[in-house]
């Protein structure tokens, strides 16, 4: 294994130090390291970080490797700071069985750049109408321990009682997309002003709030654990609020789109802006930052949702809903948030890391914490141009908007993945 | 003058009044025995339609026939792009073939202005989904001043499905910006949510018909589909004729100069009886003449006509 010496690095902004990575572990801190074998990292300047965990990826393959593939993704992860990503399971195959769970789990060790956890599906065929098998998905090779119909909605109370009630067995949890189909038929984009003026049909934010309020009186009728994806609205903040208030064992996470952008960027139909959830209002934008800093939301997470340009290139209407996300949420966290490194860590890192089970991951570079960590130089500011990004997607909805931020270096125990901001392999 | 015509809230009043100007000259053309004016002689109007629409569609084509421009009618029914070519590509099919203008119809709100940014020509919305239809609203404008003689200061109710409504949305911009009120009536579920906040902040929401027709100069009937029905936008289509539907009792309680206006096809027996719509009050077969006169205007201001 190589070893590594970061000379001069702020982690999570203390004074510099030296960090010494040797056989997977930071294996020492201080000033002045002496290692002659190693190479020499130039932290001058940079924050060290844990490496960041994305509870909500989507990395197309199998079936869709024209968008993206798990070696593209992970490489775009990589890029964007990341040491783990959580693969949903709207792949197709869909990821409901041992066999698909397995073979995206192999693809990603095989790839190498960022631990690849998939996510089961909870029905079969994301159908909402019987239960995937979930045992043997928590029981193989992937260790599955989040499982989530994402794109679609487990709408089917009873079926929603049954799933959160029998992954307790493997302390296993529903992570939602709360959307209530009845209330989003034919939706297009938020419902409200712009909606209205732009004759798009209206997803109105009740859609998910009755979801998420159904769904918290549900994990705390049978005790179990629930993730809420991708919330979008001031309400549902408020529904959590009271739900974690009770004591019921939520957890909920918020995209970096959500954060930044909001509804009017729908005017020009162009349909890098359309996502499921929609873009909404600056007062859902506002009440969702509050909630992040305040911990009602306990993560960001990106919904990173490569399509293909015919995809994206047409009429509204038409388009797939979803936007890149891996190689920007650190930038749009550092705009958001400001350099809280403290808070960015436990948002981006620890406490993915810590619902997702993912034990090697969200520790602190510290002695004898695994070497999965992440170099950002917090005073770079870049243009965003979709043709550099490693993703084989390019609907990022940050086009030519200049963000703060850019990763230097990342570290997958104790292995370099991204140097002088670029992936190693 | 502007380059596309994507949205009543693309047209100013001075714009807008210039259009209605120059449709009153265009109408004194349809009255001579050679109905033609050469005035976009090789000039090429492609009308790309997506959905059927007979009576737009031709009368797109008779406006530029009769400004003698050549015209290509472009049908492409089956729109999805999984079905066939994409918007992009026929755009850039209708880039190369040289179309100084392109007059589209899609079932996908926002298509024109897709398909604006693709070609260099000037675009005209001729209805896109649920959003507008901005020459509806201008040869609606048209036949209000030309029976009311003013447009500014008019009450102007517009009945019915607003929700689905591309006429809608265009009149009240249009409307607004050249001083009428427009009044919106209908079922609250088929009234979108912030309407004023979102066109013009003087639109006034009424659910109530018989409340608003004794003051109002122009009733508007929109097209219902008794489809909505099964969506649970109203119980029955009985029910919503009874509530708002215009009838003879109802046109009554208009004041003596009031007209009715449909921009069709009617629904005869739902949003509006025969009574009605065959009444001296009505002027839907003039909307229908007027909807060439603007439609020229629009072609020929929009195609740099006046700057020869």
């Amino acid at each position: 294994m190589n070893s590594y010496l970061i000379r001069n690095v702020s982690v999570l902004g203390a004074a510099p130090t030296d960090l010494l990575i040797r056989d997977g572990v930071v294996a020492e801190t201080g000033m002045r390291l002496n290692a002659p074998d190693a190479t020499l990292v130039d932290a001058d300047g940079l924050v060290a970080l844990p490496g960041l965990v994305d509870l909500h990826t989507h990395l197309r393959e199998p079936g869709r490797e024209d968008a993206e593939t798990v070696e593209t993704g992970s490489r775009a992860a990589a890029l964007g700071g990341y040491t783990a990503v959580c693969a949903m399971a709207n792949t197709s195959p869909v990821a409901d069985t041992a066999g698909v769970v397995e073979q995206v789990w192999r693809l990603g060790r095989e790839a190498g750049l960022v631990d690849v956890q998939p996510i089961g599906a909870v029905t079969v065929g994301l159908a909402g109408e019987r239960l995937a098998e979930l045992g043997a998905m928590a029981d193989s090779a992937a260790r599955v321990r989040i499982f989530s119909d994402d794109g679609h909605c487990v709408a089917d109370p009873r079926l929603m009682r049954r799933a959160l009630e029998y992954v307790k067995a493997f302390d296993g949890i529903i992570a939602q997309h709360a959307e209530e189909p009845r209330l989003t038929e034919g939706a297009q984009m938020h419902e409200g002003e712009v909606s209205t003026r732009l004759g798009l049909t209206g997803w109105p934010a009740v859609a998910e709030e009755a979801i998420i309020a159904r769904d918290v009186l549900l994990a705390e009728h049978v005790g179990s654990r629930l993730h809420v994806c991708h919330v979008s609205t001031a309400g549902s903040v408020e529904v959590l609020r009271h739900a974690k208030a009770r004591g019921v064992r939520v957890t909920a996470e918020v995209t970096p789109h959500h954060l930044l952008l909001t509804d009017a960027r729908a005017e020009t139909y162009d349909p890098v802006f359309k996502v499921n959830p929609p873009l909404r209002t600056t007062t859902d934008v506002a009440a969702l930052r509050a909630a992040l800093v305040d911990g009602v939301i306990d993560m960001i997470a990106t919904d990173h949702a490569p399509h293909a340009v015919e995809d994206k290139e047409c009429e509204w209407a038409y388009a797939r809903p979803g936007m890149l996300g891996l190689e920007t949420a650190l930038s749009i966290a550092l705009d958001v948030l400001g350099p809280q490194w403290e808070l960015i860590a436990e948002r981006m890192s620890r406490t993915p890391a810590r619902i997702a089970g993912l034990t090697e991951h969200g520790h602190d570079p510290a002695p004898g914490a695994p070497a999965s960590l992440t170099l950002v130089d917090p005073a770079a500011r870049r243009e965003i141009e979709p043709a550099e990004l490693a993703s084989r997607s390019r609907n990022t909805p940050y086009a030519r908007m200049t963000l703060p931020g850019r990763i230097v270096a990342t570290f997958l125990r104790g292995e370099a993945t991204v140097l002088d901001g670029k992936a190693v392999k | 003058m502007i380059r596309h015509l994507l949205s009543g809230a693309d047209l100013d009043a001075d714009t807008a009044t210039q259009i209605l100007d120059t449709a009153a000259e265009m109408a004194a053309v349809a009255g001579r025995e050679v109905k033609k004016l050469p005035a976009l002689r090789g000039r090429t109007v492609v009308n790309l339609f997506y959905e059927d629409s007979t009576r737009t569609r031709i009368s797109f084509e008779a406006a530029a026939k009769r400004l003698s421009a050549d015209v290509i009618n472009f049908s492409a029914k089956g729109s999805s792009v999984a079905k066939g070519e994409s918007l992009k590509d026929t755009a850039l099919t209708l880039q190369a073939m040289g179309a100084d203008a392109v007059v589209v119809r899609h079932p996908a709100s926002g298509a024109p202005h897709r398909l604006a940014a693709w070609v260099d020509g000037s675009v005209v919305n001729a209805g896109d989904g649920t959003h507008e239809h901005p020459t509806q609203a201008l040869l609606d404008a048209y036949t209000m001043r030309a029976r009311l003689g003013r447009l500014a200061g008019l009450s102007v109710a517009v009945v019915g499905d607003v929700l689905h409504s591309r006429v809608a949305r265009s009149n009240v911009l249009l409307l607004s910006t050249l001083g009428a009120k427009v009044t919106l009536v209908g079922p609250p579920t088929l009234i979108p949510v912030d309407i004023a906040a979102a066109l013009a902040p003087d639109t006034g929401v009424c659910y109530d018909l018989d409340a608003v027709l004794p003051s109002s100069d122009v009733v508007m009937m929109l097209r219902v589909q008794r489809e909505r029905m099964n969506d649970s936008y109203f119980p029955s289509a009985r029910e919503y004729a009874r509530r708002y539907g215009l009838d003879g009792p109802r046109m009554g309680r208009l004041p003596e100069h009031a007209i009715v206006m449909h921009p069709g096809p009617m629904n005869r027996g739902m949003e509006i009886t025969p009574e009605v719509a065959d009444s001296p009050r009505s002027t839907i077969v003039e909307q229908v003449a007027n909807g060439v006169s603007v439609r020229m205007a629009v072609l020929y201001l929009l195609l740099g006509g006046n700057n020869r």
